[in-house]
Formats: structure tokens, C-alpha cells, sequence
């Protein structure tokens, strides 16, 4: 694929708040090839997290365009939008946000139930994915009976269900240690080595950052950086009980 | 998604606030059983009266005699032996719009069969006037014209008569003792139950006019009668029998221009068609009000599941995050509005039911419970659902995924 999964230029998003006008983002112009595992870096209110609303299609940019391998996504519909993040783009926020009254295993069906996925498939394409981040034996527990590093993992899962083209990260180990961080990022690797999965991450963290090929840094609504990672950093030797 | 899968989901949230879920549930709950329970006391009212309708029988007119003057004294309708047998056979046969009429007398006396007697009513008739009533005779048959020219000796007895004279003997060929007289008994009445006025209609012996006037009544007026008994020839020609009756009876008695009838003429089902009327507009009223109560239980329903799209806003967030459409959302929370409106409503219907036998049972009301009253209360609970669930669902599936995913 010589194309660039995620292709934006001249991207302004401005909000108003109040009566005033806030610039989340003046111009952007962002490549990113397919297979990239891009960190995203900058203090708060830098833009950044409207950058990822936008790439996620949760929200829709002001002006400029956003093509999604190729595609023209800025201006869809609401239902299209919601179509393409079901298909195309997983999402693994901060704080899980997994359904507490599920278990993980329909926590990781749930993206499915809304394509009409019959349920025998999901349960069984739910139940791969969690055995793809070593969780296979604690698909009928609830998030309340999981650790912190056991729900992101359910995330995960979840965000990887409908095998997505990319993957969208929010501060992914905001919540989390620095083992069992290292332990996500490793897995963010994985499926970035082995399926060519688009990765995207926000993080404060520099170490989180290095787990990354690329890091771009945003100040005040625009790019002030973007610089490959020289050196990797790669997640200690797998823990069998890991979390 | 599809329908099962929503439904699926809307149960399990429903599930997991019970509590909650079951008193919004009370509200159409007993809004149901009230209109349930309205509506069968309503239409066991109007049923009685079809029947008290059917009992009396169908377009009657009844001709009183009438009022005079007699020594200083008025008496009332009825007081005076103005109606002659003459009178009831004119009636009868000269009218373009009675089908039938029949002369009545009435009187009271003793019934002998053997060692038992029975005081009861003694209804003296033309052989039509079981006819006109619609009275059917269960067993022997009705008396003849002949037997009333010939003033026999034959009569019919009512159910009530039959019972406690003769028990579970059958008394048709019987010789009963009717003032003394030995009377043949040639058949017996089916059982008619109370009248509108609460008499046991049964409690009677009919037998042929003549045979009253000549053999029982010592009366000083002889060829006179009671009450005569029109029958108009459809519903739609009772008034003009009613008039070519007045009209007739005027010219018999020759009574002029301006000169006061000495009889009157009631138009029966005139007085049950608005008694019938009087019922259908209080089970109306009935209705209504209980429908209020399920107004209110739609409102409950509409509250509960503001709150409840408001407390799950974050899981609006992540579910369309992941990609749920507009309409998955609001099909969601729509689907458990209906859901909560539906169980409430077959358990409103069921309480309803049961509420309605013991009305029956313990007021002695007649209560009636039509399938299509439970089909309209069951259908009237899903439009509830849809329509009180409908604004929340549309807040739901309305909002900002970023916002809702922000939401603590």
C-alpha cells in the first residue's frame, strides 16, 4: 500500500465557548502511512485531543480535509460516521470505558451487536480477541472483578474485534503503572508488528512515547514537532500472569 | 442491530435497576386494572339492560286506562276501567303499524296443586301476549284463541310457581285450583328473571283473559280491561303506532277536539333505550377517568427514563464510540419504555381481570370482560410506551459522542 492510511491538511476545528472563540486547531497537516505507530505529545489544550476526536470521526474538523485511506471522511453524516468507526477505527480511551453491568466478553461483542454480526460468531470472534491479549480465561468476569491493566486489555480486545485499520489510543496508561504499562504498550507493538494495525497514541509520558516509531508534539493548536524514535523501547519479556 | 439483540439489552438494564423498573411499572399497572375494571362494570351495566330490554320484549307501547272524575275523586292512571276488550281487538287489527295487541288484567290470588299453595300474580292475556313479551314456553304449550273465546279453564305457570308447587314434578295436564276454580295447567314459561323494577317476573300464572274476566274477577265493568299491550311492527314505527293508537282510542271514545284522554299511552322501550343510553354515558365516564391513571403511568414512565438516559450518558458515549447509530440508540431506550409499558400493562390486565370477578363477586355487579377491551388496554400500553418513551430515547440517541464519553 503506497497510500497513507490517514492523509489531513489545513485542519481547523474552533469551538465556542461562551462568547469566546477557542482554536483547538489552526492548520494541521498531518501523513501518516499505513502501519505507523505515531505518539501524539503536547501539554493540555494543545489541540491534540481534538486531533484524535477528529481522526476517530467522533467529531468533525471546521475546515480542511481528512482522508481515511483515500476516503473523504470530514464531511459524513452522522450514521456514516458512526458506520466507519464501527468497521474501520477502534478506540482504547484512559479510563476503559468498558459497560459495568457486562462481562468481558459482551463488552468485547458490543462493536459487533451493532453490525449484525449473528451472536454465535461474535461469541466467538469476542472470545479470540480476548485470547490475543492473554485474557482468554476471564471472559465472564465483570470489569469490577478485572485490575486496572486487565480492563485496558478488555479494551483493547474490544478495539481490535472488528479488525479495525487503525487504532486510536487516548492517554491509553494514564491510568495505569509503569509495568503494567509497559506491558499494554508491548501489546500496542504486537498488533502494530503483526497485523499492520495504524496505531495513534496520546500520551503525556516521554517513556510511553518511545514505544512508538514517530512522535509529532503540539503547542497551542498546531505541530511543533514530528521526529522518528531512534531508539525503541520494547516491553521487558512477557509475564505469564501478567496484571 | 436487530430487534433481539435490543431487546436483549434493553431487558438486562431494566434488570439491573429492579426496584425502579417495578414501580415505574405500578403506574400503568394500576392504570390498566382501572380501565379494565371501568370498563367491565360499565359494559356488565349495559349488558343487564339489553337483557332487562330483551325480558320486556321489543317495541312495546303500553295503553293505560285512564283517569276520570268519579264522585269527587281523581284516581290515577289506571283507576278507571276505561279500556274495553273491543278497544284491544280494534288495536290489533285496524292499525297499519302495530303487528299485535293484547289485553291484559291483572290480579292476585292463591294457586292449589294438592296439599301446597302459592299466592302469585294472575295474569289474564290474548294468546299473543306470550309472543310480544318474547316468553317462550319451555314445556306444553301456549293457550289457543278458541280456549280464549271458549273462556277455558287452562293456564301457564311461571318457573317460580312451578318450583313451589310442584317441585320437580312435571305440572303440564296438572289440575291446579286458582281460586278455587280447577284450572288445566297446558304449559310452562321459561324463566324470564327480575324486571327492571326488581319483581320476579317468573312468580306468575298467565291465563286467557276471558276465563279471568268471566270466571275469577267479580268485576262490575265486564268486557273491561287492564292494560293493553301494542305491539309496534319495527323500532322504527313505534311513534306512529303510538299515534295512530292515541288517535283510535280517541275516536272510540269519541272525545273531541280539546277533550282529555281517558287513557295514556308508554312507550317501554323508549324509557330502556334511555335508561341504556344513561348507563353507556357512565361507563364512558368510567373509562375516561381511568385513562387518566394511565396517562399519569405514561408520565412516570417518560420521567423514569429521563433519568435513566441521563445517568447512563457515558454509556450512550462508548456505545457509539464503538459505532452505534442514532437509531440503535434511540431503538434501545425506546424498546425498554415499551418494554416497561407492555409488563405493566399485562399485569395491569391480569389485576384488572381479577379485580372485575371480585366486583362481581362481593358488590354483586355485573361486570363483563370483553377480549376486545383487554386487545385495546394491551395496545393503548404499547402506545404509551412509544409515545412517552419516545422524547428520551430521542435525547439519547441525540447526543454529542465526545461529551457523553466526558461525562462523569
Amino acid at each position: 500500500m503506497g497510500n497513507a492510511a490517514i492523509e489531513v491538511s489545513g485542519l481547523v476545528k474552533t469551538y465556542h465557548l461562551g462568547d469566546v472563540l477557542v482554536e483547538a486547531l489552526k492548520g494541521v497537516d498531518l501523513s501518516i502511512p499505513s502501519g505507523e505507530f505515531l505518539a501524539v505529545m503536547g501539554p493540555s489544550g494543545s489541540g491534540k485531543s481534538t486531533l484524535m476526536n477528529i481522526l476517530g470521526c467522533l467529531d468533525r474538523p471546521t475546515a480542511g480535509t481528512y482522508r481515511l485511506d483515500g476516503e473523504e471522511v470530514a464531511g459524513l453524516s452522522r450514521d456514516g460516521r458512526a458506520i466507519l468507526r464501527r468497521s474501520r477505527i477502534g478506540f482504547v480511551f484512559q479510563g476503559f470505558n468498558l459497560l459495568s453491568r457486562l462481562n468481558a466478553m459482551e463488552n468485547v461483542e458490543l462493536p459487533m451487536i451493532y453490525d449484525g454480526t449473528p451472536a454465535p460468531t461474535r461469541r466467538e470472534r469476542a472470545l479470540s480477541a480476548l485470547a490475543s491479549v492473554g485474557l482468554a480465561g476471564r471472559a465472564h468476569h465483570l470489569p469490577s472483578q478485572l485490575s486496572g491493566g486487565q480492563q485496558q486489555r478488555v479494551a483493547i480486545a474490544r478495539a481490535i474485534v472488528n479488525t479495525p485499520a487503525l487504532i486510536l489510543a487516548d492517554e491509553p496508561t494514564g491510568n495505569l503503572d509503569s509495568a503494567t504499562s509497559e506491558e499494554i504498550m508491548g501489546i500496542f507493538q504486537r498488533l502494530n508488528d503483526e497485523r499492520g494495525i495504524t496505531m495513534v497514541l496520546v500520551t503525556h509520558e516521554p517513556d510511553i512515547a518511545l514505544f512508538a516509531k514517530r512522535v509529532i508534539r503540539f503547542l497551542d493548536g498546531r505541530m511543533i514537532e514530528d521526529r522518528p524514535v531512534v531508539s525503541r523501547s520494547r516491553p521487558p519479556a512477557p509475564r505469564e500472569t501478567a496484571g | 442491530m436487530n430487534l433481539y439483540s435490543a431487546g436483549k439489552v434493553a431487558f438486562r438494564s431494566l434488570r439491573a435497576n429492579k426496584m425502579r423498573s417495578i414501580l415505574t411499572m405500578l403506574g400503568m399497572i394500576i392504570g390498566v386494572a382501572a380501565v379494565i375494571i371501568m370498563v367491565a362494570i360499565g359494559e356488565g351495566a349495559n349488558q343487564r339492560i339489553s337483557a332487562q330490554i330483551a325480558s320486556v320484549g321489543s317495541n312495546l307501547l303500553l295503553v293505560l286506562p285512564g283517569s276520570t272524575t268519579s264522585g269527587g275523586l281523581r284516581s290515577g292512571f289506571g283507576g278507571a276501567p276505561t279500556l274495553t276488550m273491543a278497544d284491544a281487538r280494534a288495536v290489533g287489527k285496524e292499525l297499519s303499524s302495530v303487528r299485535a295487541a293484547s289485553p291484559t288484567m291483572r290480579s292476585t290470588g292463591p294457586v292449589v296443586y294438592g296439599n301446597q299453595n302459592w299466592s302469585t300474580i294472575l295474569q289474564g292475556a290474548a294468546p299473543e301476549f306470550l309472543e310480544m313479551r318474547e316468553w317462550k314456553v319451555v314445556s306444553g304449550r301456549n293457550f289457543t284463541a278458541q280456549e280464549t273465546d271458549a273462556a277455558s279453564k287452562v293456564c301457564l305457570l311461571g318457573q317460580t310457581v312451578s318450583d313451589f308447587l310442584f317441585g320437580i314434578e312435571d305440572p303440564v295436564g296438572k289440575i291446579v285450583r286458582i281460586k278455587r276454580s280447577p284450572f288445566t295447567v297446558v304449559g310452562i314459561l321459561d324463566r324470564k328473571g327480575q324486571s327492571p323494577q326488581g319483581q320476579d317476573q317468573d312468580d306468575v300464572v298467565v291465563l286467557p283473559i276471558t276465563t279471568m274476566q268471566k270466571k275469577l274477577s267479580g268485576s262490575a265493568h265486564v268486557g273491561a280491561v287492564g292494560v293493553i299491550m301494542v305491539q309496534a311492527v319495527d323500532g322504527d314505527r313505534v311513534k306512529e303506532a303510538e299515534r295512530q293508537v292515541i288517535e283510535l282510542l280517541r275516536q272510540r271514545h269519541r272525545i273531541g277536539q280539546g277533550g282529555t284522554d281517558d287513557f295514556s299511552v308508554r312507550n317501554l322501550s323508549e324509557m330502556l333505550a334511555l335508561a341504556e343510553s344513561a348507563t353507556r354515558i357512565m361507563s364512558l365516564l368510567l373509562g375516561g377517568i381511568a385513562s387518566v391513571s394511565l396517562l399519569v403511568g405514561g408520565i412516570g414512565i417518560m420521567n423514569i427514563m429521563l433519568v435513566s438516559v441521563t445517568e447512563r450518558t457515558r454509556e450512550i458515549g462508548i456505545r457509539m464510540a464503538v459505532g452505534a447509530r442514532e437509531r440503535d440508540i434511540l431503538s434501545q431506550f425506546l424498546i425498554e419504555a415499551v418494554i416497561l409499558a407492555l409488563t405493566g400493562g399485562a399485569v395491569g390486565i391480569v389485576l384488572g381481570a381479577g379485580g372485575a370477578v371480585l366486583t362481581s363477586q362481593f358488590a354483586g355487579w355485573t361486570t363483563v370482560i370483553s377480549p376486545a377491551a383487554v386487545v385495546l388496554a394491551f395496545g393503548f400500553s404499547a402506545a404509551v410506551g412509544v409515545f412517552f418513551g419516545f422524547y428520551p430515547a430521542r435525547k439519547a440517541s441525540r447526543m454529542d459522542p465526545i461529551e457523553a464519553l466526558r461525562y462523569e
